[in-house]
Formats: structure tokens, sequence, C-alpha cells
């Protein structure tokens, strides 16, 4: 059970930066020139990693630098990342869609790729088609096909409209019928791109669920990409967080997710006015360590550090706090402390919002901070201060309910029991 | 970690090395389905929601020999013999159609999938091979018309008969097909990079109709401009159009060595698209 199914050695890609095209003879001509002399090919050894916030000294950048992992039969590995980190240079080379640089992959499986849904798909032929063309694309024969054939259209839920053009369809059914057919594809491994970020939340849900099946249930081997932390942690059992086109960290997947929010958080919110400087906005837990992890039953606070320049200022401020699905969960504001701000002379403070345990259900939520006057006129908006990951403590469960727990918020239950006489 | 016993159960490896020729034939017969597939999604999509359909299909060629016939033949004077020269022109336009289409469908190979090339992965050679298979279809009915006309002509009483050697007619359409699939991967391995080639395909292909023997019977050029005529002798096209006339109008002579000379060519080209295609495929998804 525990052999290795697909095993990347030392994979690295480059990219040339700038118009691909202009000057590409000569590029071209140079390298065939150094191939033909039997030397290194020259435009190798330059390339600074990939950063996006810097400005690098060459055209040439790694996308991805030294890439080393293993994934065992069964495992659902999760790899996440910022934008441009790599993750989807690894997702092409690892789908065959284009080669590394250097390195080399091993498979011991058929790999089925997901990179979207739907590729292929041609409007003018009718669903039925589609499936068939879809399916064949994605490595299933003709017979494989024929014999799912009942099951997608019903898990699609588009029988009606099975022999209409497919152009024809409303988006949404476009996409039902795309990933019923990716649902049952039977490969060894199985490659997903965050594909299951289109359509609507229910869906969504509907697609994470069957991704669960198919991992959970059947044995096997995911790779899933992504920066829907929710998603990973849902399906996930293993992580590697890309950073700059290099393995950062390799490991459980809480761990890797609390990293990677700390990394997130770590872009320090510093503004300064004429009336005040803010400094951060952190997390803390209950003993006031710096965290971003936490569990629900435990207290935690909102720790804003604020300079006030001005003696009496007009000053308030809001912590928004959204949840994965950037639905506002609550806004905490300063209007009932409007007088004590007031009265405040210049000097560093702290504000400090305490939030009980069991209020919060769990998941990844992520503050914005505004400042205001005392009248609610906006000063400055910070999207995105910090995140939050809030994990389940179990004791709501019981030792009973293992899923995902439903509603936006978890209160622990206080239930009574009174006999009637 | 490196447990040597699990080496040898890996089924395939993705590396930077590009060996010369590692064509997969066992991966593609895997994909023998998407094979049909692509070929059924074409013959369905193609005259979609157009009031004519597949007539446009005959349309194309008959007023292109009509076009021919006025100028190149009532204006020009170009002489087919005892032939009618719309009869003529229709044989040779139908075979050069069909190289055309190969030619130009899978020239844009890359191009005109990278939206498919960039999100999966499958033997690439599917989609070009598809194209030349569907393009049969459609030569077949250009075929059809021609055989309709040929039959018209002949009860009309034109001195045209059928040539033994049809029964070899099969082997030049493959022939036709697979130099215009050879050249048709050759420039769609290098339009990824230098995209320039699109535009000259397009006139390229017009250019080369003219010395492939369409309009004229190769014998016409010895006899009118010798100092020219190497344009059209070392051009393979020419042959095979040479000897489609031969097989379905009996004029001409049979140009063996003419065909022996095509068919070397035609595996050179072949081969050398297929090295390049190979190539290009792995990592065109970054050029293109």
């Amino acid at each position: 059970m525990n052999d290795i199914i697909l095993k990347a050695e030392n994979i690295s890609k480059q990219y040339r930066l700038g118009v691909v095209g202009t000057g590409t003879i000569s590029h071209d001509l140079n390298r065939w020139w150094h191939r033909i002399r039997g030397k290194e090919d020259p435009y190798l050894k330059i390339g600074d990693t990939n950063d996006r916030t810097t400005k690098g000294e060459s055209s040439y950048v790694w996308a991805l630098k030294a890439i080393n992992f293993e994934v065992k039969r069964g495992e659902v590995l999760g790899i996440i990342g910022k934008n441009g980190a790599g993750k989807s240079t690894l997702l092409k080379i690892l789908s065959r869609v284009t080669t590394p640089t250097t390195g080399e992959i091993k498979f011991g499986g058929r790999v089925a790729s997901l990179l979207e849904v739907g590729t292929g798909f041609n409007g003018e032929m009718t669903g039925r088609e589609n499936i068939y063309l879809n399916g064949a694309i994605l490595g299933m024969t003709k017979k494989e096909i024929t014999s799912k054939l009942d099951e997608i259209i019903d898990f699609s839920g588009c029988e009606r409209y099975i022999d209409t053009p497919v152009k024809r369809y409303s988006s949404g059914m476009t996409v039902r019928l795309a990933f019923a057919v990716a649902a049952f594809l039977e490969p060894e491994i199985l490659i997903i791109d965050e594909v299951l970020a289109v359509g609507d939340a229910e869906f969504q849900k509907k697609a994470i669920g069957k991704m669960q099946d198919i991992s959970r249930g059947e044995g096997r081997t995911v790779l899933f990409v992504s920066h829907n932390m929710a998603a990973v942690k849902s399906l996930c059992t293993r992580a590697i967080l890309l950073e700059n086109g290099l393995i950062t960290k390799e490991g459980d997947v809480e761990e890797i997710i609390t990293h990677y929010l700390n990394l997130e958080s770590e872009r320090l919110v510093y503004h300064e006015t004429d009336l005040y400087k803010l400094k951060e906005v952190a997390i803390l837990n209950s003993e006031k360590k710096r965290v971003s992890n936490i569990s629900n039953g435990e207290d935690f606070y909102i720790d804003i550090a604020l300079s006030i320049k001005q003696n009496k200022p007009d000053i308030g401020f809001c912590v928004a706090i959204y949840n994965e699905l950037h639905e506002l969960i609550t806004a905490i504001n300063s209007y009932h402390i409007n007088s004590a701000i007031g009265n405040l002379a210049v000097g560093n403070y702290n504000f400090t919002i305490k939030i009980n345990k069991y209020i919060l259900n769990t998941g990844i939520y992520t503050l914005n901070f505004h400042t205001n006057n005392s009248h609610g006129k906006l000063y400055n908006l910070f999207e995105g201060v910090t995140k939050l990951n809030i994990y389940d403590d179990g004791i709501r469960r019981g030792d009973n309910y293992k899923g995902e727990w439903p509603g936006k918020i978890s209160l622990v239950p206080n239930i009574v029991i009174h006999e009637i006489i | 970690m490196n447990n040597p016993t699990h080496d040898t159960h890996w089924l395939y490896t993705i590396s930077p090395k590009r060996s010369a020729i590692n064509l997969n034939f066992k991966e593609i017969w895997q994909y023998r389905d998407l094979l049909t597939l692509f070929v059924k999604r074409d013959v369905i999509t193609a005259y979609k929601q157009t009031v004519l359909g597949p007539l446009w299909y005959l349309i194309q060629p008959l007023f292109t020999s009509i076009t021919f016939t006025i100028i190149f033949n009532n204006l020009a004077g170009i002489d087919t013999g005892t032939v009618p020269p719309f009869l003529f022109n229709l044989a040779g336009i139908t075979i050069w159609n069909y190289f055309t289409s190969c030619l130009t469908g899978t020239s844009n190979t890359f191009g005109a999938n990278a939206s498919i090339f960039g999100k999966v992965y499958f033997p690439r050679i599917i989609t070009p091979l598809s194209l030349v298979i569907s393009n049969l279809l459609k030569f077949g009915i250009q075929l059809l018309i021609f055989i309709v006309f040929y039959l018209y002509f002949y009860f009309q009483g034109a001195a045209i008969s059928l040539n033994g050697f049809i029964l070899l007619f099969p082997v030049v359409v493959v022939l036709m097909g697979t130099l215009g699939l050879g050249f048709g991967m050759i420039i769609s391995s290098m339009v990824t990079k230098y995209r320039d080639l699109n535009y000259l395909v397009g006139f390229g292909v017009q250019l080369l109709m003219y010395i492939s023997a369409v309009v004229y019977p190769m014998a016409l050029v010895e006899q009118k401009m010798p100092d020219f005529v190497w344009l059209v002798k070392y051009n393979p096209l020419a042959y095979i159009i040479e000897t489609t006339r031969y097989m379905v109008l009996n004029i001409g002579a049979l140009p063996y060595w003419g065909l022996v000379y095509t068919f070397i060519i035609t595996v050179a080209v072949f081969f050398m698209g297929l090295l390049l295609f190979n190539k290009t495929e792995k990592s065109f998804i970054d050029t293109v």
C-alpha cells in the first residue's frame, strides 16, 4: 500500500521573459552552435528565481527550480502556493502538456489530468457526442464511456437535453456535463487544478464531495493544485508548499496551511497619516501569542497596533471578517467606544478585540480593516490584512460525526434534558 | 527512499531529453477511439448551419475548373489533346485539393488546438491524422462529382477511358495524403516559433499549384519552356497529378521513375515531419 506511484526528481523549468518571438532566431542559433560543439546550453546558466515582485537581472527565469517529491499510492497531495509560485507550471509538466527543462518524473500508473472541465467541447455537437469526445480526450476508450454513459448523464442532470447541441446549453449545464465526464474517469493518478473553482457554491460542494469519494472511497492517487485552502483542507492528506518556484515546506496539511497563511499575513499593514499610524493587525491566541491557526474552542484576540498623533483624535475603526466564500460574517466597529477614543492623547495604543470561543465555525477567514472618523466617514480601507484558520476541537462532535460542520457559526449547544412527569 | 525494485514498475517517464524518434505506437493505438471521434467531429461540424451543406465541397472544384478551362484552355490555349479541358482540369484539381486541404489543415495544428493541447495530454499526432482522414471524405465527394462528369463526357462520346492502373489509384491518394501530412507537420512545427510561415502557406500553396502540372500536362512544359522544366520535374506533386490523369483519363505516360522519386520524397518528408512534430509537441505550449 505504501509504494510510490509518482516520483519527481530535480524538476526545473525555465522560461524566457518578455516578448517571445523577437530575437529568438539568434538565441536559437547560439544554442545550436553550443550544442554541436558539445557544450551546455548557454541560456540555462543564467536566470533568476521566480519572484515576480523583484526586478530580475536576466530575461530568463526559473519558474521551478530543483523540485523533488514523491507521492504514494492512494495519497491525496495538495500543492499550494501564491499566484506565480509555480503551481501551474508544475501542473503542466505533470500532465505532460510541456516538458521540464531539467529533471525527470516517473509515473507508476495511468494518469489523467483535469486542468479544466470540458476540454475540447464542441458547441455544434450534442451532449452525448461531447461526452464521448471529451472522455476520449481525457484518455477513456469508447467502450469505457459507453459502459458509464448512463451514470454520466444521470450525474450531470442534463438528460432532457442530451441530444441537443451543447451551444444551446446554459453555461451551468455545460459545466455540469463536463464535470460529470471527468468524475467518471478512472485513472490511477488524477491531477486536478482548481477546476472546482467554477460554478456556484452548491456545485463546488458537490464537486468537492465527488472528489472526496474518488480519493477516499476508491483509493485513487490525487494531486490537487489550489490556492483555495478550504478545498485543500477537506481533500488532501498531505501538502507541499511552493514559493518562488521552490518547495519550501512539505508535510501535514494543517501545518502547511498554517504556514501558508502566516506567509500571507506577514505583509504588515503599515500606514501613516497626520492623524494616526497603523502598524499592524494581528491575531493572538488566548496566551497572547501571535498565531494564524486556532481551534474553535479557544478564545482569541484581534490586536490592532495604532499610534495616535493628535490629542483628542476623531478616529474610529472597523474589522470585517469574511469567510471563504467572501461572505461577510461580522463587522466589529468601534462606535461604542467613540468617547473613549476621543479622549486619547498622543501615544502608541493596542486595541484588542476579544472573540469568544465557539462562535466562528471552522474554516479560513480573511480580515479587512478600515479607519474612519467618529461618524463613520471612511479614512482608509485595508483589504486582507490577515488570515485565520479555525479548526475543530472535536467537542461538539461527540465521537460520531467526522464530516464538515454545516453553518456559518458554531455555537456549542447547551442541551438540557428534562424528564416530564 | 530509492527502492530499486520499484524502478522497474514505472509505466512511463517524463524527461527533457528529446530522442530523435520516440513515436509510441502503442500509445497511439490506445487513443484510436479519439482518432475516430475527431474524424466524426470534423465531419459533423464542417458545414453546420450552412444552407448548402456538403454542396460547398462541389461548388469550389466545379467553379475553379470552369475558370481554369476558360483562362488556360480557351484563352491561353493549353492543349489537352483529345480529353475535354474541363475534365482534364477537374481531375487535377480534385486530387490537388486533397493535398491542399491536408496541408493547410495540418499546418496549423498547434495554433488551432492550443487550447486543448495546453490542457490535456494525448499523442498530438492524432490531430493531424484525423484531419487527413476526415479530408478523405471531402475528397470522396469531389471524386463523385468527377465521376458524374466523367460519365457525362463519356456518353457524349469524348475519347476518354480508364487505364488498367486505376486499381492502384488508392495508392496515389495515400501518397498525396502522406505528402500533405508530412509538409503540414513540418510547417506546423516551425509555425509555433516563427508565425510568419502562416502567411507564407496561404499564397505559397497557390503558387505551388502552378508548378505542379495541375492545369497543364507535364510534356507541354518540356516542349514550351525547357529552361524551367526542372521546377516541375523536381516537384513530387507533379508526378502524382500526372499519374492520376494517366489512370483516370488514359493520357500521357506513367512516369515510373517519377513515381519512385515521389515515393522516396514522400517517405522522407513524412519522417522529417514526424521528427519535427515530435520534437515540437513536447514544449510548444511555451512558445505558441
